[in-house]
């Protein structure tokens, strides 16, 4: 699986920070996320797909690889 | 112990009836997922609409909560531009307008609100894509435009409306603006800001109807404008509620777990409930909420056994000219503000709210993002006040 993240439309909640630490990051300055990795660990989706959830922008996608 | 469910149906298809309807799913639920929502449109996201929506940045496309795909893999029945009219807890079913009825086994109520407006015709309100729509293709350059009340919604849209070069006045009741939700202190920031970006804001002024070309005062004053917007806040709507059994009292009550009534929960803006992390019954008409609440309907929806209590951290952002405002925890009723960090005059400050002797909440503008989680987890932790500010 991957993680497609539209950066443009983060509001910089740190939400998927927040459920997700090893896979997501926020930018120092802005808040923005980031990825730590795009495609993560079998051990890891369940976090991915909250983050997924509970984005308030509807910016995180988990795709097929 | 509780019947099995087979059907659960979900009323409301924005933020947290989504939410809802995708957890059970995620949780592994494979019987019937009914969502009804009233409007036409699959599930779209609302925030943006009175900001990259009203300036003209986004097209509609860009609102949509999931991709088609998505939505297609969570095998609902989806029924779009349907609106509930009843609800007979008893009989477990749910009135449609079209005449038709909804069964369910498990119930999740995510109706959310409606703008309050004010008497007289021609006003525009913000909460549906079609609002904004009709705004954005108003508040061009040159054009006056009247905002009734100085609230998130109506900041957000008197900042779009002068980026884009209209004449804005806000008209705002209170001395300050936002005074009961960020305190006094915060709201003189911003209404500054207002200020500082030539909006013509006037507090301690009560309009009492639109009229012909404008807005009536009390006073009998008339306020010209070619467009008016009427921001001074919503109704949870629960009218179709009122013959089931249910309790509603500005909004539909619920217990700790986003129950109303055995097998029927209610979530999102539309959902008044006891938040255990703060002892308090509350609403929140925030965007986090909405799908947070949605999740933890449905989870408890599936396990009635052994439900967990929905106690968030409350979380809202606004985005108003060039400031980003973010703040979590419960601010309304806060006894005290320290500023924490930075300076209200520089427009830049986090700020710790004080309610009892716990850290209630925090607001930062114009700081990282990053430095209001630990306040976040202090806020979470119930942390004495005494332990981060005073």
């Amino acid at each position: 699986m991957r993680i497609e993240l539209d950066e443009p439309k983060c509001v910089a909640s740190g939400q998927c920070v927040m459920v997700a630490p090893e896979v997501f990051d926020q930018r120092e300055d802005d808040g923005v996320a980031f990825l730590l990795t795009e495609e993560p660990e079998p051990g890891q989706l369940d976090d991915v797909r909250e983050a997924v959830a509970i984005c308030p922008a509807a910016a995180i996608r988990l795709l097929e690889s | 112990m509780s019947p099995t469910i087979g059907r659960v149906l979900v009323v409301g298809a924005s933020a947290a009836g989504l939410a809802a309807a995708e957890t059970l799913r995620r949780e592994g639920f494979e019987g019937e997922v009914t969502l009804v929502g009233a409007e036409p449109h699959p599930p779209y996201d609302r925030p943006p609409l009175s900001k990259q929506i009203l300036a003209g940045e986004w097209e509609p496309e860009r609102l949509a909560l999931r991709a088609d795909e998505h939505l297609a893999d969570l095998c609902l029945d989806l029924r779009l531009g349907a609106t509930a009219t009843g609800l007979d807890v008893g009989a477990r079913e749910v009135r449609l307008a079209d005449g038709r009825s909804v069964g369910f086994d498990a119930l999740v109520i995510a109706t959310g609100v409606r703008p309050r407006r004010l008497p007289g015709e021609g006003a525009h309100v913000l909460r549906t894509l079609g609002d904004a729509l009709a705004l954005r293709n108003n508040i061009g350059a040159g054009k006056r435009l009247v905002v009734v009340g100085a609230g998130f919604l109506g900041a957000e849209a008197a900042a779009v409306a002068r980026g884009l070069g209209a004449e804005v006045t806000v008209l705002e009741p209170a001395p300050v603006p936002l005074a009961h939700a960020v305190g006094a202190e915060v709201g003189a920031v911003l209404a500054q800001a207002h200020l500082d970006h030539g909006v013509d804001l006037r507090t301690g002024v009560s309009v009492t109807s639109v009229a012909r070309g404008g807005v009536q005062l009390a006073g009998g004053e008339l306020i010209a404008a070619d467009e008016v917007l009427v921001a001074i806040g919503s109704l949870p709507n629960t009218e179709w509620l009122e013959d089931s059994a249910l309790t509603i009292d500005n909004g539909v009550v619920c217990d700790e777990y986003c129950a109303a009534a055995p097998g029927v929960y209610a979530a999102g803006d539309v959902a008044r409930w006891h938040n255990p992390l703060f002892g308090e019954s509350m609403r929140i008409e925030h965007r986090t909420n909405a799908a947070e609440q949605g999740m933890a309907a449905a989870r408890n929806l599936l396990s009635q056994g052994a439900p967990k209590p929905f106690a968030p951290v409350p979380y809202f952002w606004s985005d108003q000219y060039d400031m980003k405002i973010q703040a979590f925890g419960y601010l309304r009723g806060h006894e005290e503000i320290a500023v924490v960090e930075g300076s209200l005059a520089e427009r830049r400050f986090l700020a710790a709210y004080r309610t009892g002797d716990r850290v209630a909440g925090v607001l930062g503008v114009g700081v990282s993002p990053k430095a209001l989680r630990p306040w976040r987890q202090a806020i979470a932790a119930q942390a004495p006040w005494s332990s981060v500010a005073g």
